[in-house]
């Protein structure tokens, strides 16, 4: 008997702890983020909590699709940093997170495997019959992006005639995320793919061939992130997203090959002017 | 048992119950009958149902095809090594799916073991429909092999002996009296087969991919989904679709078992 009382006070006080609580220790801040900034805010995260000592910064990447998902079902995250405005416009209308701003800028560019089996040397041997072409499902923002693409470059009409009829047969899966497409094409699954410039790592860059995709037909990404509202952190939430938007931030997303949002101001200090004669 | 005892178990039962039951009630909930009908006939739901079931039929098919023999082997013979492939068999049960997939493509794929070769014969596996039953079968095939061997095992070796001692060949020894004997467990484990090669997930989506029609199959449909579909119909009409799959083959078993154990108590008797 006393056996048994011990126990169901033990599970009740354990129930109680673990109901309770939110699901966040103070000084932990949730970044819910693309799956492209993998490097870029793994590189941010020493640096942020360096200049903010007793956090955590806690990183969960994945499909903005994916992300946008978790926020409309709850997660319990502080900021949301997505690839694209579609993913974040149906939160801003359902008043999930507060007001975004575009953070960064990517662009696209195609990766074959180092071998280049199927022999693609410009955009337009994608029609190639057989082709191996992996993306990701429309939602997921290189999805969108890619299929921008190809449509623009089809409406060129530089690469031949049904061009995006041709390319969109070939594709032969949709991957979860970029990642898994970058992956599939290291480890020479894939033929081609389409990917932002920034995933190409040094680690991936030895692995792959790249080609350029002409600067007028490529997609511009607009990265918006915003303080989602459920938040249990405001002030260090809005740090956050300062951070990003400081020097330090967008330096560190340039050096992983983004496009800073606020490009570098040229230096202010002032510089010995010849004395007037 | 005392009412008092009862009602503590009960009790202290209800966390468990709340687990296996709630998840199912909430899923139903979230099901309005109006939509179902819409999405059924929906391209991607309908699309992913066929594919699975074929998949999952051809699958069924080669393992009973490949594990009948195997079972019969590990049944009856007795050699060096048969604990170790014993535990081959049953290691894709415990392996996690993902892991199944990484290695199908560590062997399979371009660059893999055999993949390779493959390829110098215009053979390509991955992103395949081909790739999605050699899933399924990767998985799957171990609960035929295992309940099949349990099944030719049980069959009563006096009435096998007696049928050699009538003078039966070994062949009509096994189509008559160990086939039939043994024919409600290899049904049973045919039909856990099938289950588990129908919900497959893991390994179908890092060794297929996923695409519709060729190798969305209705998990990685309802995955797929998720995401790109704000009302999630495809995913709540295919998680209803699976749901009711498995409670049919979990009865079906059941019975299809239970009438094995009465059959055996009667031919012992």
């Amino acid at each position: 008997m006393r056996t048994l009382t011990f126990a169901c006070l033990t599970l009740t006080a354990l129930a109680v702890t673990l109901c309770g609580r939110p699901a966040r220790a103070a000084g932990t801040l949730t970044v819910v983020a693309a799956s492209s900034l993998t490097e870029g805010l793994q590189d941010m995260k020493p640096v942020f909590e360096k200049a903010h000592p007793g956090v955590e910064l806690r990183l969960s990447f994945a499909s903005s699709s994916q992300c946008r998902m978790q926020i409309e079902q709850g997660a319990p995250a502080d900021v949301f940093l997505s690839a694209d405005t579609e993913n974040m416009d149906p939160l801003v209308k359902a008043k999930l997170v507060d007001k975004p701003v575009i953070f960064a800028h990517n662009t696209l560019i195609i990766i074959v495997p180092k071998d280049n089996p199927a022999g693609i040397k410009s955009p337009g041997d994608l029609t190639k019959p057989g082709v191996k072409l992996i993306t990701c499902a429309p939602k997921v923002p290189i999805g969108n992006y890619t299929r921008q693409v190809i449509d623009k470059m089809d409406a060129s009409g530089e690469f031949g005639p049904d061009f995006k009829e041709r390319v969109l047969a070939n594709i032969v899966s949709e991957e979860p995320n970029v990642k898994g497409i970058v992956g599939k094409v290291t480890l020479g699954e894939a033929d081609a793919a389409f990917c932002y410039v920034s995933d190409v790592t040094p680690p991936v860059k030895a692995r792959v061939q790249t080609i350029e995709i002409p600067e007028k037909m490529n997609a511009i990404a607009d990265y918006p992130m915003a303080v989602i509202s459920a938040t249990a952190d405001r002030e260090l939430a809005q740090a956050f997203i300062e951070f990003v938007l400081s020097r330090e931030g967008q330096r560190i997303l340039k050096n992983r090959g983004f496009i800073p949002a606020r490009p570098e101001k040229p230096s202010r200090t002032p510089t010995m002017r010849p004395k007037a004669k | 048992m005392r009412r008092s005892a009862f009602a503590l178990l009960l009790l202290l039962s209800l966390p468990a119950l709340a687990l296996i039951t709630l998840p199912l009630v909430g899923l139903c909930s979230c099901m309005r009958i109006g939509s179902l009908g819409a999405c059924v006939c929906c391209r991607e739901a309908s699309s992913a149902l066929t594919l699975s079931l074929i998949t999952s039929g051809i699958a069924a098919a080669v393992i009973t095809l490949i594990g009948t023999p195997f079972a019969y082997w590990l049944a009856y013979c007795d050699f060096r090594g048969k604990k170790v492939v014993e535990t081959l068999v049953d290691l894709p049960i415990v392996l996690p799916p993902a892991v199944a997939g990484v290695a199908l493509l560590f062997t399979l794929g371009a660059r893999g073991l055999l993949g390779q070769y493959l390829a110098v014969a215009h053979i390509r596996l991955p992103f395949t429909t081909a790739a999605v039953v050699l899933a399924q079968m990767f998985v799957a095939g171990p609960f035929y092999f295992r309940q099949a061997r349990i099944g030719f095992q049980g069959v009563p070796q006096p009435l096998l002996l007696a049928s050699r001692t009538l003078g039966a060949s070994a062949f009509r020894a096994f189509r008559q009296v160990i086939l039939p004997l043994a024919s409600p467990a290899l049904i049973a484990g045919l039909i856990m087969a099938w289950a588990r090669a129908v919900g497959e997930f893991g390994a179908t989506l890092v060794f297929a991919g996923s695409l519709q029609g060729v190798t969305r199959t209705m998990p990685l449909a309802i995955y797929n989904s998720m995401d790109a579909d704000p009302t999630h119909a495809t995913a709540v009409v295919l998680s209803v679709a699976l749901v009711t799959i498995c409670f049919l083959v979990i009865i079906i078993t059941r019975a299809v078992l239970t009438r094995a154990a009465g059959l055996q108590e009667t031919s012992r008797a």
